[in-house]
């Protein structure tokens, strides 16, 4: 039975009131009440200027879209052949890979960030086994520095893209699977010019979505990343509470929102049911 | 049967899933250019046949050749079968000239050979100008053309086709039929076609095969089959049967109810069987100025009177052979009958057959 417009609005009211008093409100306020400092339109707009201009943001900015992207790319590459299997998998070892997948997210960021700290620091696990085989003489650096962050912050992103993937490869018809390999396609071209473009929506929207999230993160890099890795989030938080520069705080703020409500839309076009061939 | 030349061999094919053996020793051979059709309910075992013809499924004993060559093990791939599926299976990303293309992109055919090939089938389905269109934007039949297009596009010598028409409506489905008939001939192709469908089985196929439970239990032309089926299965699967319980009365024979029957074909064992009869083999008379007696007459009550356009049908409750059904053309002079007269039910003894029980 369709919803009434009445009656959507009324389901839909505790979330938008929620919104409205912990999102919006507080953010509104927050950017109104910064650039209010700086007084007159123009000279918000040198002020702008400026901060998006100066090295230290411009270079946050660049880390920002270089980790996010590095980050997206290992996640597809480990992510795809998960949900491969997840996919093929049935009854116990379904059951294994999807808690393996779903546990994690339920847990906080800051406990699995803490737990690659204990595996990947100068004394964790990976760098005493190492030593202990006598691969390596020294204790590698395997965090406080780039590698860490793009590590720590590809397993957290992990189930967006498996998630994702997962519901995309669902979608497809196994039928046309054994159609293709009937009229003569070996399993590779059954792949490539079949499953792998029909799950590529799933491809797309994953992507924005670890895209999208990796560009806000802050507990992983600000946790396991060196002095040089400073990503736009950790920026603003350093301007609020060290330098407390609300109005820098505030235009970098709207630089993240801005690009992140682009990068949205895009992904809910990609989600939204206008790709003809989403099941 | 001979390997060498049959286009399609079946030897004492068996299929088990867990203890439920769903193929039986299926053994079959197809001559090249042959409309076989694999036909029977659901549960039967024929799209299992079918799948382990294609390569989909692997059968647990016998053996499948193709043109002679032993295929049992082989890939669905390395079979070189045409095929329509039961869902057309169209991919959705491409669009009708690459769905039509796929098998001649999957063998890396050169470009000119796609271009001219994918033209010549699309212009056979008569689907010329359809090009770029996906699934999405054709309708149930154009899919249906798609689909078998694509089946015929590399020129298979055998083409497997998988209830294609289930999903359209019946004049559709009609026109399908003799469409893909007209193709069949032309190309010389040899058809497996699979329907649960008897109408469409007999319209189509130059030879039948009737499964059920696993097993073919009568193979031959559309005529015969139906006309001369070997037992009572057969009879009421390839549509309204009248059987008739019928049992040895000394040199005669008679129904259950007492009536004398009389048959040209067949024969009854000892513990009895039926008498079949098809009703557009049933004569129906006013009971009034017939003369009573002999074999093959027997008077009742029309339950039923049905009219189906050019076929009046009649249910008649008989006192000696029970419910029996007789179908009359609505030709020139056709007397009608209404429910509640008194008739009498009458047919050849060429017209009828009888059948072990």
């Amino acid at each position: 039975m369709p919803l009434s417009r009445l009656g959507a609005l009324l389901l839909l009211a505790p979330s938008i009131l929620l919104l409205v008093f912990v999102f919006l409100g507080p953010i509104g306020w927050f950017l109104v009440g910064s650039f209010a400092e700086l007084g007159s339109l123009a000279e918000i707009w040198e002020e702008t200027r400026a901060v998006v201009g100066s090295r230290a943001v411009a270079l946050a900015i660049a880390n920002t879209n270089w980790i996010a992207l590095q980050v997206t790319f290992f996640v597809l590459l480990i992510g795809y052949p998960l949900a491969y299997a997840l996919n093929r998998a049935r009854g116990l070892a379904f059951s294994l890979i999807i808690i393996a997948i779903v546990l994690p997210y339920f847990t906080s960021v800051i406990v699995r960030t803490y737990a690659w700290m204990v595996i990947l620091g100068r004394n964790g696990i990976i760098n005493q086994m190492l030593l202990g085989l006598g691969i390596v003489s020294e204790p590698l650096e395997l965090m406080y520095n780039r590698l860490g962050v793009v590590i720590g912050m590809t397993y957290v992103l992990l189930p967006y893209m498996v998630l994702t993937l997962y519901a995309a490869m669902k979608a497809v018809d196994p039928r046309l699977l054994q159609a293709a390999e009937g009229m003569g396609a070996s399993r590779l071209g059954v792949f490539l010019r079949v499953f792998l473009p029909l799950t590529m929506h799933g491809v797309i929207a994953g992507s924005l979505i670890v895209f999208i999230l990796a560009i806000g993160f802050f507990v992983t890099p600000a946790l396991m990343g060196g002095p040089s890795d400073i990503m736009i989030a950790m920026l603003i938080e350093r301007e609020i509470e060290l330098t407390q520069n609300w109005p820098v705080a505030a235009m970098m703020t709207v630089v993240l929102l801005v690009v992140t409500l682009v990068l949205y839309a895009i992904y809910a076009r990609f989600t939204g049911g206008r790709t003809g061939f989403a099941r | 049967m001979q390997a060498g030349s049959a286009a399609v061999v079946l030897e004492t094919v068996t299929k088990r899933y867990g203890a439920d053996t769903v193929v039986d020793a299926v053994s079959v051979s197809i001559a090249q250019g042959e409309f076989f059709t694999l036909l029977g309910p659901s549960g039967s075992g024929k799209t299992t046949t079918l799948n382990m013809l294609a390569g989909f499924a692997e059968p647990d004993g016998g053996r499948v050749l193709l043109a002679g060559r032993d295929v049992t093990r082989a890939a669905p791939r390395e079979r070189g079968l045409g095929m329509v599926f039961q869902n057309y299976a169209i991919f959705p990303h491409l669009d009708t000239f690459e769905n039509v293309a796929f098998p001649l992109r999957v063998k890396k055919a050169p470009k000119r050979e796609v271009e001219t090939r994918v033209a010549d089938a699309l212009a056979m389905v008569k689907l010329t100008g359809f090009e770029r269109r996906y699934a999405r934007q054709l309708s149930g039949g154009q899919q249906q053309r798609v689909a078998l297009a694509r089946a015929i596009v590399a020129h298979p010598s055998v083409v497997l086709m998988d209830e294609p028409l289930g999903a359209l409506d019946k004049n559709l489905r009609y026109h399908m039929q003799v469409e893909i008939k007209e193709i069949q001939r032309r190309l010389g192709m040899t058809v497996v076609y699979v329907t649960h469908d008897q109408e469409e089985a007999l319209t189509m196929s130059d030879r039948i095969a009737i499964m059920n439970g696993g097993r073919i239990v009568q193979m031959g032309p559309p005529r015969d089959v139906y006309e001369a089926p070997e037992n009572a299965f057969v009879g009421r699967f390839l549509g309204e049967a009248n059987l008739i319980p019928a049992r040895r009365d000394g040199l005669a024979v008679a129904s259950e109810g007492g009536a004398l029957l009389e048959s040209a074909h067949g024969s009854l064992g000892a513990e009895g069987g039926f008498l079949f009869v098809r009703p557009e083999k049933v004569a129906v008379a006013p009971e009034a100025g017939t003369a009573p007696g002999g074999p093959n007459r027997i008077a009742g009550r029309v339950r039923f009177a049905g009219f189906l356009g050019n076929v009046l049908r009649y249910e008649v409750d008989t006192d000696q052979a029970g419910s029996l059904i007789a179908d009359l053309v609505n030709g020139p002079g056709a007397v009608l009958h209404a429910a509640g007269d008194t008739v009498v039910l009458s047919w050849s003894r060429e017209d009828c057959r009888l059948l072990p029980g």
